[in-house]
């Protein structure tokens, strides 16, 4: 299959580019929100046990 | 077998197992995904109807197959939380809702982009499209009575019982194109018969589900392994953990 | 058996006497009821008639909005007073009385909201069959609505942010809404509406069998 083929997508490039696009953004912010929540959540804990300790 | 339940039921242990089961789950996950896109885009051959906007098939059917897939772990997980009080399924409904509406939006938009030049419409109230637009809502329901309540255990248990009142959408969306008659194509893949889809475009298609299971996986046990810490700040374990 | 019968009316006989006795809700719950059924004729111009087409639907949009804007009433002045936990330590089972709470919201709040309906129906001259297809699907619908939404009343009580409670019982209501408008288009061509009204009724078992053991659960759930 051609580059030009895999791209323009026999015509289709528009509904089939959005469509994995749209995949891509909602996979990628999953990922996102959950490493940012575990780091978030991380830090929180250690800054209260750091109070305690205090 | 009930100690290795029970075993599960404990935080600590599914903290340090998850760790293990995280790698492998990302490596599959990464794998599969490449694997699927390059078979999908590339290597499979175009549709005789519908040209090469039938690739959208691969995101569009591992969407909804997960959407009904994490919908039924959290029926299963509150059920198992109301009669057995086990903290870790409280947890898992709660992490997965919202990977769930994210899967049941993702399902509804790339069908809507396909549905354009398959059908010539982006949106069409058949029963299929109906009744997962209904899942949708119910996953937002959901996620909005889990926050509504400030005592998690509480906000669990309730949770549990909406999940299983709306337990009945999934048979009604997987069983909807075979009771009424609808725009939305009928089944394709079905476990006893042979699949009525070429094997070279049936295969990338296997890839991305498995891809899309192990995403959703990876995804909750991060999110699990958050909330297991926040759960048991208090405990030795914890602390050590934090304190390194 | 018989006393449970006796408690089963004795919970019914109170809340009928109190609904009655303060009728605001009760006549808030039908002039809104009215109201919306107005609205829809308002928004599409006195000349137009695309009203005529939709008049059942409007009229099955507005008891479902008037039902959720009712349901409220069912547990809050128990659950505020304490009652309902006195009902939970009752010796009798909780999903007996909390069914006979449900009965008694549905004939102060879905009987009236019926015969209403009817009479709305002929005074938009709307024609026999149409008529008849909606009382069917009003008497079997209703009480669904009643039973689903006393599960997500007893889920919800007295939590902050009063929109959740209708957000959580339109999805779920969704699918009666589907199969009694189809239930009303096919009567309008002449069709028969058999198959709606056993979707329908057995929906509606499903309900009286479910719903009363789940608001049951949840109203524990809550006071726990």
């Amino acid at each position: 299959m051609s580059l030009n083929n895999f791209f323009s997508m026999g015509g289709y490039a528009a509904y089939v580019w959005s469509a994995y696009g749209i995949s891509f953004i909602v996979l990628f912010l999953n990922i996102f929100l959950a490493v940012r929540n575990e780091r978030k959540t991380i830090d929180e804990l250690k800054k209260r046990l750091g109070s305690n300790n205090k | 077998m009930y100690k290795w339940i029970h075993q599960f039921g404990s935080p600590k242990y599914f903290y340090d197992i998850s760790l293990h089961l995280s790698k492998w789950v990302t490596i599959v996950c990464i794998v599969c995904f490449i694997g699927g896109l390059y078979g999908g885009l590339v290597l499979a051959p175009a549709d005789y109807q519908q040209g090469d906007s039938f690739r959208i098939i691969y995101v569009h059917v591992p969407a909804a197959w997960m959407s009904l897939f994490i919908y039924v772990i959290l029926a299963t997980s509150g059920a198992i939380s109301l009669i057995w009080h086990i903290k870790i399924t409280d947890i898992i409904a709660r992490v997965s809702a919202p990977i769930g509406a994210s899967f049941t939006f993702l399902a509804l938009s790339t069908g809507a982009i396909w549905g354009k030049p398959m059908w010539g419409t982006y949106w069409v109230w058949d029963a299929r499209l109906t009744s997962e637009l209904i899942l949708l809502f119910l996953y937002l329901g959901y996620i909005a009575l889990q926050s509504a309540f400030d005592d998690k255990r509480i906000a669990a248990r309730a949770g549990a019982i909406l999940a299983l009142i709306g337990i009945i959408n999934i048979p009604i969306i997987h069983y909807s194109v075979e009771w009424w008659s609808t725009l939305h194509q009928g089944p394709t893949i079905t476990k006893l018969d042979k699949p009525s889809i070429h094997l070279t475009m049936l295969i990338p298609l296997i890839l991305m589900v498995i891809a899309f299971k192990t995403f959703y996986i990876a995804i909750a046990l991060i999110k699990t392994r958050s909330e297991i810490l926040k759960y048991e700040c208090n405990s030795s374990w914890v602390k050590k953990i934090l304190g390194n | 058996m018989s006393e449970y019968i006796n408690i089963f009316n004795v919970i019914l006989k109170r809340d009928l006497m109190l609904a009655f006795r303060d009728k605001t809700d009760f006549i808030n719950s039908l002039i809104f009821f009215i109201i919306v059924i107005t609205l829809f004729p308002l928004t599409f111009g006195t000349k137009s008639t695309i009203v005529n087409e939709i008049i059942p639907g409007m009229i099955w949009i507005s008891a479902l909005l008037a039902t959720c804007l009712s349901l409220e009433t069912i547990f809050r002045s128990d659950f505020e007073d304490g009652s309902i936990e006195q009902l939970t330590l009752s010796r009798y089972p909780l999903t007996l009385l909390v069914s006979a709470k449900i009965f008694a919201h549905w004939i102060t709040f879905g009987m009236p909201l019926i015969i209403i309906s009817l009479l709305m129906g002929i005074l938009l001259s709307l024609s026999n069959e149409i008529i008849i297809a909606l009382f069917i699907t009003l008497i079997l619908g209703t009480p669904i609505l009643s039973l689903l939404g006393s599960v997500m009343v007893a889920l919800t009580i007295g939590l902050r942010g009063g929109m959740l409670l209708n957000l959580l019982i339109l999805p779920l209501s969704m699918p009666v809404l589907i199969f009694s408008t189809v239930a009303i288009q096919n009567a309008a061509l002449n069709q028969s509406i058999i198959a709606e009204t056993y979707f329908l009724a057995g929906i509606l078992v499903l309900a009286i069998t479910l719903a009363p053991l789940a608001t049951a659960t949840a109203l524990r759930i809550r006071l726990s």
